[in-house]
């Protein structure tokens, strides 16, 4: 972390602690400034004393003079004195200091949300966008009112909130995605369309899940930064722990970190994160195995074996389950057998997360149990619908007696109208 | 007939001198049945007669082991049909027999109308007819929600759905038919008990004046047959007409079994009241061809609502056919009515029609 | 009519009648042999997918232990807490389906699949899994354990 950082910060923090008291007390609206900006007819002026009203802030009493400073009680012009702490507009760097002062304050906060962290500011700091604008000056980038705007702020648990998990990336995007803004930093722009055709973004905007990941749970929020091509992998295992697991103890772990390949990324993307599936092992069209390996190495030879493996788990409980399902259709009791294919399901879902290992070893111990299990459900399966031909040969034997009687009933009609 | 020497059974005496079997016996030595070459159409009624005694025994069997509430009624009938023995042929056969009853009833609806039995003085006996048709129209409806699965939810709320197009009282009846706003657990319990209770006790009373009336008026002989045959053939009910008739039960017995061991009655999915319909839902078949001609309706017909129209149309429909024996005054002065005949060999291709059409069109609404 | 054509008459009249009967008898049966298996009780007890009664007893499910169960169709399970106390879950990993299973090591509900961590309240603590497991209800009735969805 830069000193000057730190350096300007202070004088800033110096500048507002001679201008105002700290930090603000909550006061009651309604307020002076708000009367006159609702009446002034211009846009710029009346539109933020508008929306104010529904910001998390105005909420809890706070008003346009915890942040701008000034006295609401004085009328006209006077109430924007500097004298009297008006700050106006603050100025991007400015920005930070202001959310801060409150923000930063442990004892402060805990009054209002005892459960809100106040490291906001440290992190920022260490950020690609703090370092940049903190030190470099570079006003372009990223501040609080970016993403948390200026004034329609609400906690990210509202959806209408502009860092609700649905809308991250929309917000990251608006610049990340803006090719002609972004130009002049060495980042690509494709993030946002690449995101969103990932199966993260599919989860959460199709499913509903917000706990699947969006911009911010890689790159941390307040701190956001590229993830080290290094250590992409531990970003990715706070989910998919078994799979980091298995990969950390691979060759590949050891192999990438030389190679500087990132991980998980390689053979995932990054943003473009697709559903994982069975095609990418093995040595297939859409394997990502062949990037590197062919059939002629051992690489290549594991992974086709690995693949075999899991084909033919999967092979066996489509058969199990599509006989199981048949005799279901049939009227058949086949609820237990099904009950138990579930673990050669569970079986298969194990073993593509011990793939990761890239060892036949541990996928065959995964696969082999849920072979047995395929085995006996289809031969359950089977059971039931000889069961069915039982059936059958019932309704024959019945048929069979009903034809009987209507015979015997013919020939009686016959006899007695003989005469 | 051996009756003379029955008579000296003490059983059969004994019982005599207190309920009259002899007097019953001499009535059913008495009955006759026309022989002509519509015969056949008499067994139609004995035939529907049979299926609603199976239904009957079918229906009380599954009583024993069926929960009438949206939590349990799906899983006593996935139990009965898993667990029970034999109870995937009584669901089964319950399950058939009703549209097979349904059928022969639309067939005997259609023989006695083209065949113009309903001539006085047997007018009574087509609206007691008819009643049985509205109420075994009414327990195909209700016991199709019974199983409580996707597909019969999503028909059963646009079946009462219909009810709601019908003008002034629409949104009540729909109200008192599901038991509430929607189709909840409430409706099912409403449904359980109208097809259980309400619908046989209506039935009995009904079937009872029906075979009254058809053992009064004896049976009718089509007009075409009664002016040509100068002597008129007849065969006694007991033995000879009823031994056919036993055939015939037997034969629908032995399809009743077939269809129940290779197409079984279907459970499906539970009924999740908040997801989405499924693709296709599907009415009965019997209903198949009202649900195609509301579906065939324009949106707005003359400035109402093209469902409300079709509801109106189909109210009227039943009304005219409630009301034939009175409307059609040439039959009941004795003189040929094609005008009828050809209105009932209309009805009935414009319900095949549309039933055909119904299954075959694919289902992307 | 000749003597014999009536014995001829006679004994046909006797076969017909006797093959009538056989084969009623015959029907009877058949009707009512599928009806008297269908009143039969059967093993499983009662359906319900409201409740279901373990095949396990009280004192065979020790403290700090977990053991599935079948609740209707899907696979549940039963825990008892270190401190003694008993609940049950849904076993379905809310994540991709897998079966969790109670770690006695961790005193919580794992599932093996992507390592998925459920407290002692079906709550997902760590891992994948999106949202928590359904919780049952546990009600013991002397020795037996009864399994329901909460009211």
């Amino acid at each position: 972390m830069g000193v000057g950082g730190t350096g300007s910060l202070l004088t800033l923090g110096f500048l507002a602690v001679v201008a105002w008291p700290m930090p603000a007390e909550a006061q009651a609206p309604p307020e002076g400034c708000v009367a006159c900006h609702l009446e002034i007819g211009d846009d710029r002026l009346v539109t933020p004393a508008k929306e104010f009203q529904e910001d998390i802030h105005a909420a809890k009493g706070f008003g346009c003079t915890a942040c701008h400073g000034g006295d609401p009680k004085a009328a006209g012009m006077e109430a924007m004195d500097p004298a009297k702490g008006y700050i106006g507009k603050p100025g991007r760097q400015q920005v930070v200091q202001v959310c801060g002062r409150c923000h930063s304050d442990a004892r402060f906060m805990r009054q209002y949300n005892p459960a809100l962290r106040v490291d906001q500011v440290v992190e920022y700091r260490t950020s690609g966008h703090g370092r940049r604008l903190l030190e470099a000056g570079d006003t372009k980038v990223a501040t609080c009112t970016s993403c948390h705007r200026a004034h329609t702020i609400r906690p990210p648990s509202d959806p209408r909130s502009s860092v609700h998990p649905l809308k991250v990336a929309e917000t990251c995007g608006a610049c990340h995605g803006d090719a002609k803004y972004m130009k002049g930093y060495p980042v690509p722009t494709d993030q946002l369309e690449k995101y969103r055709r990932s199966v993260h973004w599919k989860m959460m905007s199709v499913k509903g899940d917000l706990s699947a990941p969006t911009c911010n749970d890689c790159h941390g929020n307040h701190g956001a930064a590229p993830p080290g091509v290094s250590w992409v992998g531990n970003v990715c295992g706070q989910c998919h722990t078994v799979m980091a697991e298995s990969f950390a103890k691979s060759r590949h772990a050891k192999v990438f970190a030389q190679m500087g390949s990132p991980g998980c990324a390689t053979c995932h993307e990054n943003h473009e994160v697709t559903e994982a599936g069975d095609e990418m092992l093995g040595l297939g069209a859409a394997a990502v195995c062949t990037r590197c390996h062919s059939s002629e190495d051992r690489g290549g030879k594991t992974a086709a074996a690995m693949r075999e493996q899991i084909d033919t788990l999967r092979a066996e409980y489509d058969k199990a389950h599509t006989i199981l399902q048949k005799a279901e259709h049939a009227g058949m009791e086949v609820s237990q057998a099904q009950f138990e294919l579930n673990e050669a399901k569970n079986a298969l879902v194990k073993a593509r997360a011990t793939m990761h290992a890239f060892t036949i070893e541990a996928v065959k111990r995964e696969i082999e149990p849920g072979l047995q299990i395929s085995a006996k459900a289809y031969e359950r399966g089977v059971r039931a619908l000889e069961e069915l031909q039982f059936r059958r040969k019932g309704l024959a034997v019945s048929v069979v007696i009903i034809l009987a009687l209507i015979g015997g009933l013919v020939f009686k009609i016959r006899q007695l109208e003989r005469r | 007939m051996a009756t003379p020497d029955r008579r000296q059974w003490g059983v059969w005496q004994w019982l005599d001198e207190r309920i009259g079997l002899a007097d019953l016996a001499k009535l059913a030595r008495k009955k006759e049945v026309p022989v002509h070459r519509h015969s056949i159409w008499y067994y139609l009624g004995g035939m529907t007669l049979f299926l609603l005694m199976v239904q009957v025994t079918t229906g009380i069997l599954l009583l024993l082991y069926y929960r009438p509430s949206a939590e349990e009624a799906y899983e006593s009938v996935q139990f009965l049909m898993a667990e029970v023995q034999f109870g995937w042929l009584i669901r089964s056969i319950h399950s058939w027999a009703a549209n097979l009853m349904i059928f022969t009833l639309f067939v005997h609806l259609f023989s006695v109308w083209l065949l113009k039995a309903y001539r006085p003085p047997r007018e009574l006996t087509w609206l007691s007819g008819m009643g049985l048709l509205g109420l075994a129209l009414g327990f195909g409806f209700t016991g199709y929600l019974l199983p409580w699965n996707e597909l019969a939810y999503f028909a059963t709320k646009v079946g009462t759905e219909i009810t709601g197009a019908v003008p002034v009282v629409g949104s009540f009846l729909g109200r008192l038919l599901r038991g509430g706003d929607e189709v909840t657990g409430a409706t099912l319990t409403r449904f359980y008990g109208i097809h259980v209770a309400i619908l046989p006790a209506l039935t009995v009373f009904l079937l009872g004046l029906h075979l009254f009336l058809v053992q009064r008026h004896g049976m009718s002989v089509p007009p075409n047959v009664e002016g040509h045959q100068a002597a008129r053939r007849v065969m006694p009910f007991v033995p000879n007409f009823l031994l056919r008739d036993l055939v015939g039960w037997l034969s629908a017995l032995a399809i009743l079994a077939a269809l129940a061991a290779y197409y079984p009655a279907e459970l499906g999915q539970k009924a999740d009241p908040f997801a989405s319909a499924p693709v296709g839902i599907k009415p009965e078949w019997y209903f198949m061809f009202m649900f195609k001609t509301l579906k065939y309706l324009p949106a707005s017909i003359l400035g109402i609502e093209g469902e409300i129209v079709g509801v109106i149309g189909f109210g009227l429909g039943g009304l005219f056919l409630l009301l034939v024996p009175f409307l059609d005054r040439r039959t009941a002065r004795g003189e040929p009515s094609h005008l009828f005949t050809m209105i009932g060999i209309m009805v009935i291709v414009y319900m095949i029609v549309l039933t055909y059409l119904g299954y075959t069109e694919v289902a992307t609404q | 009519m000749t003597e014999q054509v009536l014995a001829r008459d006679a004994s046909r009249r006797k076969f017909i009648n006797w093959f009538l009967a056989t084969s009623a008898g015959a029907f009877f049966l058949s009707v009512l042999y599928p009806i008297a298996r269908y009143l039969i009780p059967p093993q499983a007890g009662e359906s319900t997918a409201a409740s279901v009664t373990l095949p396990i007893k009280l004192a065979d499910v020790k403290p700090n232990s977990g053991q599935i169960f079948k609740f209707g169709n899907r696979p549940a399970i039963l825990i008892r807490t270190p401190a003694g106390e008993l609940r049950a879950f849904s076993a379905v990993c809310t994540h991709l389906n897998c079966t969790v299973q109670y770690r006695s090591d961790l005193t919580h509900i794992w599932c093996a699949c992507h390592n998925g961590h459920f407290d002692l309240n079906g709550q997902n603590i760590a891992g994948p899994p999106p949202r928590p497991l359904d919780q049952y209800v546990v009600n013991v009735r002397g020795e037996q354990i009864v399994i329901s969805k909460g009211a």
